[in-house]
């Protein structure tokens, strides 16, 4: 990485020669971000406490002298795979190997700067870690792509990487990096968090699923209603969160206030009630309108042999037009999964719990560690979730329909 | 049998089918005809009320249809839609099975039923029970749409424009494959066309339908020598009318006797029409052919001037 000079896209254009092997552009664009990153930027943060700003530090400073040199000989191996390689696997294998070099690096150099016994001072990645991060990750993600694996194979990588993860995080070596400093102090309530932030999304997906799915059979076979229904959820979709959930606090404490048996079953004006009620409220819209446009696209002569052989419409429509919309149905569910997730963290606002009380504790206490802790599980809940559901999708679609 | 009783189905202003009663023999093939928006479509199916009627009434067997819920009636019949509308997700076999499985047939006899029906239609059991219809061509997927409205042995079996989909070549040989199935399942058959070639192919009696109103119903041959309308005479085409005529009867209902006469001319199959064989005749300047049956021995001649004969409106 640190001769990024035959990377210029102009001579990959100049040079068309027979010699040449060709030059992947994305390559050559996320081995410009990295080096920029790498050279340019601080990898670590060294904080004397977890609110002051930090002191930067590069690769070179944080890592014994042999160590930075097989870390940038490594990055830059990984480079000339991105630029030159058109070999998928060979780049899933630099780019996973450039990941693990860089997380081995930032856990060494926290290891490293962190005097012993001291529990104040705070090793954070800094600006370059994370423009790395993403350079890597785009490329193994680029990669993955490229190799069109099944759904089979995609969930099994999540699996391989969530596991790889874990374990890494459960044998300590990150420890002495400021996040898990963050967690080490707040591990039962990040696993409260856990819990609720999985409960908010999941279960308001569960009560809208339970609504929308009757509400968009209702459409489709009432298309007269269907404009109306489909953009009174249109405008619910369009009031920004915060707003929703602020809207959300005066009838409920209303509720509350006036109804004893809400407030004995848990209605109250802030905290999960509104919470669920509003993300419930945006699930309405995909749903409703995926489960209507999937019936649509049943082929009616299909619709009408099954009548016309005697099922009943409740059993055509359960084992002929619910079976044949399923993949468009489970989209919406998809996007509506995905989307809760991330908008539980708005949640924490109203008191709702999940992990955006990190993430608005963080901010609160300009605590930068905080907020990762709360962003980044928030960040590969929802990316699993998209993982997961789109293997679903996939593999019903391969169901001959 | 099917009795149909001054059946109308009024949508609004417009009379889609207009006070139209007929009767359809047991075991026989009607073919209704007609342009589109004739109501030939509307008037089939209200026979298993997949469009209920205004008023009027529908009996088979001598049983009101009304007299139970619809979708324990179309178990009953038969039902063969344009485009087959197979189920994609379900393979041959479950399509198939589809009938048996909603009247609650044990899972041997359905699995038996089955086989019998894919190899009466000439589709190997064992090579196609496992497929999705996707994999078939237009040709398979219609005999399985046919294999599926016969597998619960119904008395009746409605088919509306079965064979629309498929290429003339294929069309023929499904055409002939259905009567075949008629002959030996003893269906009574109702079918809806646009073509009056296919109608006068397969019907034993049809029906010309125009403007929601039956036109004239009776034996092919009658709508050729006596149309009881101009329109009829036009479908049934009055510059060939006689050709047509010709095509109704084969060469082994015309044949003269041999009366010792030994083989004279070309020989052609009984099965043959004698629209056929006068072609024959003409294409070879020939005066007379031999009538041969499958095995190929003479069971009688024919001549010129009684093919001609055959072909003058009585």
């Amino acid at each position: 990485m640190s001769t990024p000079g035959y990377l210029l896209p102009r001579r990959a254009s100049a040079q068309e020669g027979p010699a040449l092997p060709r030059i992947d552009r994305l390559g050559a664009l996320l081995t410009l971000v990295g080096a920029a990153g790498l050279l340019l930027l601080p990898f670590v943060a060294f904080k004397a406490n977890r609110i002051l700003p930090g002191d930067p530090r590069g690769l070179a400073q944080v890592l014994p002298l042999w160590a930075a040199l097989g870390c940038q000989a490594t990055l830059a191996v990984v480079a000339a795979v991105a630029v030159l390689a058109a070999n998928a696997p060979l780049r899933l294998a630099a780019a996973v190997a450039g990941l693990v070099v860089i997380a081995l690096a930032l856990a060494a150099a926290a290891n490293g700067l962190t005097p012993p016994h001291n529990l104040i001072v705070r090793i954070a990645p800094g600006a370059g870690f994370w423009l790395l991060l993403a350079a890597l990750g785009l490329l193994a993600t680029d990669a993955i792509t490229r190799m069109r694996p099944g759904p089979g194979t995609r969930v099994l990588l999540l699996a391989v990487f969530l596991g790889g993860s874990g374990l890494a995080l459960a044998h300590g070596t990150f420890d002495d990096v400021s996040i898990m400093r963050e967690y080490a102090v707040n591990a039962s309530a990040f696993a409260v968090a856990a819990r609720q932030h999985i409960l908010l999304s999941v279960g308001s997906l569960g009560a809208a699923v339970v609504v929308a799915l009757p509400l968009g059979i209702f459409c489709h076979r009432v298309p007269r209603l269907r404009p109306g229904i489909l953009s009174a959820l249109n405008i619910i979709q369009t009031i920004p969160s915060i707003a929703l959930f602020g809207i959300l606090m005066a009838p409920l404490g209303a509720l509350a206030a006036h109804v004893p048996l809400a407030a004995a079953v848990g209605i109250r004006g802030i905290g999960a009630a509104p919470a669920v009620l509003a993300l419930f409220l945006y699930s309405l819209l995909p749903i409703v309108a995926n489960t209507a446009t999937g019936l649509k696209r049943v082929s009616p002569a299909t619709v009408e042999a099954a009548l016309g052989m005697g099922m009943t419409r409740w059993q055509t429509l359960m084992s002929v037009e619910i079976v044949l919309a399923l993949p468009v149905i489970l989209t919406g569910i998809r996007i509506v999964l995905v989307q809760n997730i991330g908008l539980v963290t708005v949640a924490a606002l109203i008191g709702g719990g999940g992990f955006g009380t990190f993430v608005f504790g963080g901010i609160g206490q300009a605590a930068t560690d905080l907020v990762l802790l709360g962003a980044i599980p928030t960040v590969v809940l929802a990316y699993s979730a998209a993982v997961l559901l789109d293997a679903l999708v996939e593999l019903l679609e391969h169901v001959p329909r | 049998m099917i009795a149909i009783e001054s059946l109308t189905k009024r949508y609004g202003a417009t009379t889609a089918v207009d006070a139209v009663s007929m009767v359809m023999e047991r075991n026989s093939i009607t073919a209704i005809v007609g342009t589109s928006g004739s109501g030939k479509s509307t008037l089939l199916r209200m026979i298993n009320r997949l469009v209920e009627p205004t008023s009027g009434r529908v009996l088979i067997g001598g049983r009101d249809t009304e007299s139970e819920p619809a979708h324990r009636l179309r178990r009953r019949i038969g039902y063969v839609i344009q485009g087959h509308g197979l189920f994609p997700h379900r393979t041959v076999a479950e399509n198939v099975g589809t009938v048996p499985r909603l009247l609650g047939w044990e899972e041997s006899r359905i699995r038996a039923r089955t086989a019998q029906l894919l190899e009466a239609l000439q589709l190997d059991p064992a090579v196609y029970s496992g497929k999705y219809p996707h994999q078939l061509s237009g040709g398979q997927q219609q005999r399985v749409g046919v294999a599926r409205a016969l597998a619960a042995e119904p008395e009746v079996l409605l088919m509306d424009e079965p064979f629309g989909a498929l290429d003339p070549i294929i069309r023929e040989k499904a055409q002939d494959d259905l009567l075949d199935i008629q002959r030996r399942f003893g269906t009574t058959i109702v079918l809806v066309t646009h073509d009056i070639d296919e109608a006068f192919r397969l019907g034993d009696r049809v029906a010309v339908m125009s403007e929601g109103r039956l036109i004239q119903y009776d034996r092919p041959e009658v709508l050729v020598t006596s149309p009881a309308d101009p329109l009829v005479a036009r479908m049934t085409g009055s510059s060939e009318r006689a050709m047509r005529l010709l095509s109704l009867t084969t060469a082994g209902e015309a044949a003269l006797p041999l009366n010792g006469a030994g083989i004279e001319g070309p020989s052609v199959p009984a099965s043959a029409s004698l629209r056929e064989v006068l072609s024959e005749l003409l294409w070879r300047g020939s005066e007379c052919a031999t009538v041969i049956d499958a095995e190929g021995t003479p069971r009688g001649r024919l001549t010129l001037a009684a093919i001609l004969a055959r072909g003058r409106s009585r």
